[in-house]
């Protein structure tokens, strides 16, 4: 017995799976840049033009 | 599970989409724009857009928690036997991680994006929703969809309360049309898969009260929705023409109740009742389209009477 593991041990992903992995991170960064455009727009809709009228 | 006793997921983004519910999901969308519209309240168009959005994600969200508690009826039910997680596609764990984060997301995001009162009946609708109806009324009582049509009822509310943060009469009528709509439009369902709903235990009026009494119940819900759906206009909230299409088409949902009601118990075909279902989204939809175009054509001045 070998202390070092062998290089395939660990999980094999098939195909399906790793294109499925792939639809789903794909999905979800997609709702977190939507999530990140829709609340910079929210702000600055919410804070009005006068956010860059402010002493400096 | 393999033999390490794991689980790797094969669960396309689709998957997860169709845990939302897209159908139910444009439904709400449609009608919680009416509401917003209809209020006549000076609103940013993108705090609109993104309050619909996030509208929708609530709803959604109720979906999934509905998907992750009725896997073992939607099992039995040829109508819900494909969705992802009687299909074994999601694991049951993971639609009510999915729909417990995106209700609190879309609840705290409508908070911020429009204000708390619609985040609240947001929050109310899809804990009626997941929790009453799915949880409590489905399983328990025929009159489970009756009073669970409150939850597909709000969205009009939300919709408003979004743009003004207000209740008002004419949100409340809003969700009265949709809310006393539901019984017949869902009873014609259940009359012709009362089958699938026997099958998995659901106590469905016509299983439970018979065909005779459910055809009866479903008439004087579809008078009763006819006559709120032309209050906006005896209560001058909308114009005369509205008022005579409202008449028009709850003329038409009260004629196909009533071939319901005449409806033999030897037809086994159930012809009227796949016909009121079907009118009855029509109704649904051309009536809240009605509203709308009655609204933005009153917002421009267009005189309608």
């Amino acid at each position: 017995m070998v202390s070092i593991m062998a290089d395939d041990d660990g999980v094999k992903l098939t195909k399906a799976q790793k294109s499925a992995r792939r639809s789903r991170s794909l999905a979800t960064a997609l709702a977190l840049v939507a999530f990140v455009v829709i609340m910079y727009v929210v702000t600055i809709v919410k804070l009005g033009p006068d956010v860059f009228i402010r002493p400096l | 599970m393999d033999d390490a006793g794991f689980h790797v997921s094969e669960a396309s983004a689709g998957d997860y989409l169709a845990l939302l519910k897209p159908r139910v999901m444009s439904l709400v969308v449609f009608t919680a724009l009416v509401g917003l519209v209809t209020a006549q309240a000076a609103i940013n168009p993108l705090i609109a857009i993104f309050s619909i959005l996030v509208i929708a994600v609530g709803a959604g969200a109720s979906g999934a928690l509905n998907m992750w508690y009725d896997a073992d009826i939607d099992a039995v039910m040829t109508r819900t036997v494909t969705r992802p997680v009687p299909a074994g596609r999601v694991l049951a764990g993971e639609a009510l991680v999915f729909g417990i984060f995106l209700s609190a997301f879309s609840v705290m995001a409508l908070g911020l994006i429009a204000n708390w009162l619609a985040a609240g009946l947001l929050a109310f609708t899809i804990f009626f929703y997941a929790v009453i109806y799915t949880m409590w009324l489905k399983r328990w009582t025929p009159q489970n969809i009756v009073i669970g049509g409150a939850a597909g009822a709000f969205p009009p509310m939300i919709g408003w309360a979004a743009a003004t943060g207000q209740i008002s009469i004419e949100s409340v009528i809003q969700f009265f049309i949709i809310f006393l709509w539901t019984p017949p439009h869902f009873w014609a369902l259940a009359l012709f898969k009362s089958d699938d709903y026997g099958r998995a235990g659901v106590p469905m009026m016509p299983n439970v009260a018979g065909e005779a009494s459910t055809k009866r119940q479903m008439f004087v819900y579809a008078v009763l929705t006819a006559i709120v759906g032309v209050l906006p206009s005896v209560l001058g909230q909308a114009s005369i023409v509205f008022g005579v299409l409202a008449a028009g088409l709850g003329a038409g949902f009260v004629w196909y109740a009533w071939k319901v009601l005449r409806m033999p118990e030897s037809d086994r075909k159930m012809g009227p009742a796949k016909a009121l279902f079907g009118y009855s989204l029509v109704y649904l939809f051309v009536i809240f389209a009605g509203l709308l175009v009655d609204s933005v054509l009153a917002q421009f001045g267009v005189p309608l009477w």
